[in-house]
């Protein structure tokens, strides 16, 4: 009795394996998982994604990798201070003046020597987003990131030449010794004139 | 001299089949298993993946021969060799059609059966040479298992043999269709020596050879280590079983033996049970289509296409089937095959007496 069982469940087995030997005769068609096909045509023709050639659909507002506008940034630091993992490295340079403006009309007044994101380490939980006061870090539907070398995860969004940077921290270092001579001079002048 | 000569050319033209079907074979396995699975398999290297084999091979012969230290190192050496061998070997007595064949013996089937246990010995070289236990486990499983096998597979041959009476399988063959000396009958009352074709195979001329030819189908799984009786590789349990520390092109040659060993057992098959290298279509009144497609060359047609057939069967059953436990393999070894194939012989017995 058992051995004609496991005969006929034999049998139910091939017979469903030949069948998608010979159902597989139909490229997969490429559809949003929120189709409504989208489970029945995976039952019929082959389930293979050619990847290069064919992508999936990703929503639009898919949330795969971080980008930064970097002339929005105001360099607050406050992405970097609410990371979870410390994925984000930043070092600012103070400027003498205001340099510019972000598109909300926020004035700048660092300059970001270093804008590092280790996407290796980012969980993607997207603090740094809602943080972000001028809503210049954001996650894009980009999804492959793949590399060949585990460095080349680290993203720089900084574009600032390390020459440019060591210029502006001497400028920023000048104007502070400026400041601070002329608050000497003032001291001086006070206790003199006392 | 010349014959020398001839035997060199049979040889190396044996090898060069055996290989190139092994490249056919794998290429086919990846295509069917992939199609069941709803992939694709191999697409890149050449139309429909079709040059993959070829780039594997290409990979295997460059890369490094490694012997483990503490391998035994001439048996090590020598397995996949006494592996091979033996499965190449077995080729020199198949019939490939009528006056086609590399070595004609009167001994055929009782050859081929003495030759291929010989690779028995060489997976235990192999397992034991490694000095890995997981090796030594598989190649013990697979002595276990062939040993076993053996024994219904034997039978269910006898079963055929009791009914030809030889056991040089051309005359074998020949008996199966119209080229027959003696008296062929359907089932053991309609005489079809003059019709031929899928009528005087042996399945039909007696009936419960289909019975046997199941044994004997699962019995030959069995002996090429296929799944489901695939213990002795058993990759998720025994890493690769036999030929674990096997490298480049010793593995290939394991390789080879393993798929030249699916197509020697199931060309046996067709040659002892589906009517060898003779037509399945039958003499019908003024149309003489068995007369027209039996010669030479339709003889290596339809033996091959019978062959690749159960070849393509075995790769079915292998991406379907789970793999058995050692206790269930046994089972149905000694409690159900076995039986079945005395029943075979006896049945064989009594219509060799009677019937024929
Ligand atoms: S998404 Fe989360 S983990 Fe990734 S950088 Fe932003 S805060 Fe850090
Ligand atoms: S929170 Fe926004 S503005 Fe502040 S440093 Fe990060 S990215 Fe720049």
């Amino acid at each position: 009795m058992k051995l004609i069982n496991g005969f006929t469940t034999a049998w139910k087995g091939l017979s469903l394996t030949v069948k998608h030997l010979f159902a597989n005769n139909s490229a997969r068609e490429i559809t949003t998982v929120s189709d409504s096909n989208y489970f029945k045509q995976l039952e019929k023709g082959t389930n293979t994604i050619q990847y290069p050639k064919q992508q999936l659909p990703v929503p639009e507002i898919g949330r795969y990798q971080l980008d930064v506008e970097m002339d929005d940034c105001i360099v607050c630091d406050l992405c970097a201070k609410v990371c979870p993992v410390d994925c984000i490295d930043i070092e600012a340079i103070k400027a003498t003046e205001a340099i510019g403006q972000t598109s909300d009309g926020t004035t700048k007044r660092l300059y970001a020597a270093k804008f590092d994101i280790d996407m290796a380490k980012c969980m993607y939980c997207g603090l740094c987003t809602i943080v972000c006061p001028t809503e210049c870090i954001v996650m894009t539907n980009q999804y492959d990131k793949t590399v060949f070398e585990l460095s080349d995860l680290v993203y720089e969004f900084s574009d600032m030449p390390p020459e440019v940077a060591a210029e502006k921290r001497a400028l920023f270092d000048k104007q502070q010794a400026e400041k601070q001579a002329a608050k000497l001079a003032a001291m001086q002048k006070k206790e003199g004139g006392a | 001299m010349n014959y020398y000569i001839t035997y060199f050319i049979v040889a190396i033209g044996l090898f060069s089949f055996s290989a190139f079907f092994a490249l056919f074979g794998v290429y086919a396995e990846r295509k069917i298993s992939a199609f069941i699975q709803d992939r694709l398999g191999p697409t890149e290297t050449g139309k429909f993946g079709s040059l993959q084999t070829l780039a594997d091979i290409v990979k295997m012969i460059q890369k490094e021969l490694i012997i483990p230290a503490a391998a035994d190192k001439w048996l090590f050496m020598l397995a996949p060799a006494v592996i091979f061998i033996a499965v190449y070997m077995g080729f020199a007595a198949l019939p490939w059609g009528p006056g086609l064949i590399p070595s004609k013996i009167n001994l055929g089937i009782y050859y081929i059966f003495a030759i291929i246990s010989i690779e028995t010995l060489g997976i235990l070289m192999a397992g034991w040479g490694s000095n890995n236990k997981y090796s030594i486990l598989g190649a013990m499983r697979s002595a276990a298992q062939i040993i076993s096998y053996e024994i219904p597979a034997g039978f269910a041959i006898i079963s055929v043999v009791m009914i030809a009476q030889t056991l040089d399988l051309q005359a074998v063959a020949m008996q199966q269709g119209v080229l027959s000396a003696e008296k062929i009958t359907f089932a053991g009352f309609w005489d079809v020596t003059k019709i031929g074709g899928l009528l005087s195979w042996n399945i039909f001329r007696a009936p419960h050879l289909i019975i046997a030819f199941v044994i004997y189908f699962i019995a030959s799984l069995a002996e090429s280590n296929r799944a489901p009786f695939d213990i002795p590789e058993a990759e998720s349990e025994l890493v690769a079983g036999f030929h674990t520390e096997f490298t480049g092109i010793r593995f290939a040659l394991v390789f080879l033996a393993e798929y030249s060993m699916m197509f020697l057992v199931s060309m046996i098959g067709v040659i002892l049970f589906l009517g060898a290298w003779n037509t399945p279509l039958p003499n019908m009144g003024p149309v003489h289509l068995a007369d027209w497609t039996t010669n030479m060359w339709w003889g290596i047609l339809w033996v091959t296409l019978k062959t690749l057939g159960l070849v393509a069967i075995q790769m079915w059953i292998r991406w379907t089937l789970p793999r058995f436990r050692v206790d269930q393999l046994m089972n149905l070894c000694w409690k159900v095959l076995t039986p079945l194939a005395f029943l075979c012989v006896l049945i064989s017995g009594v219509w060799r007496v009677w019937l024929m």
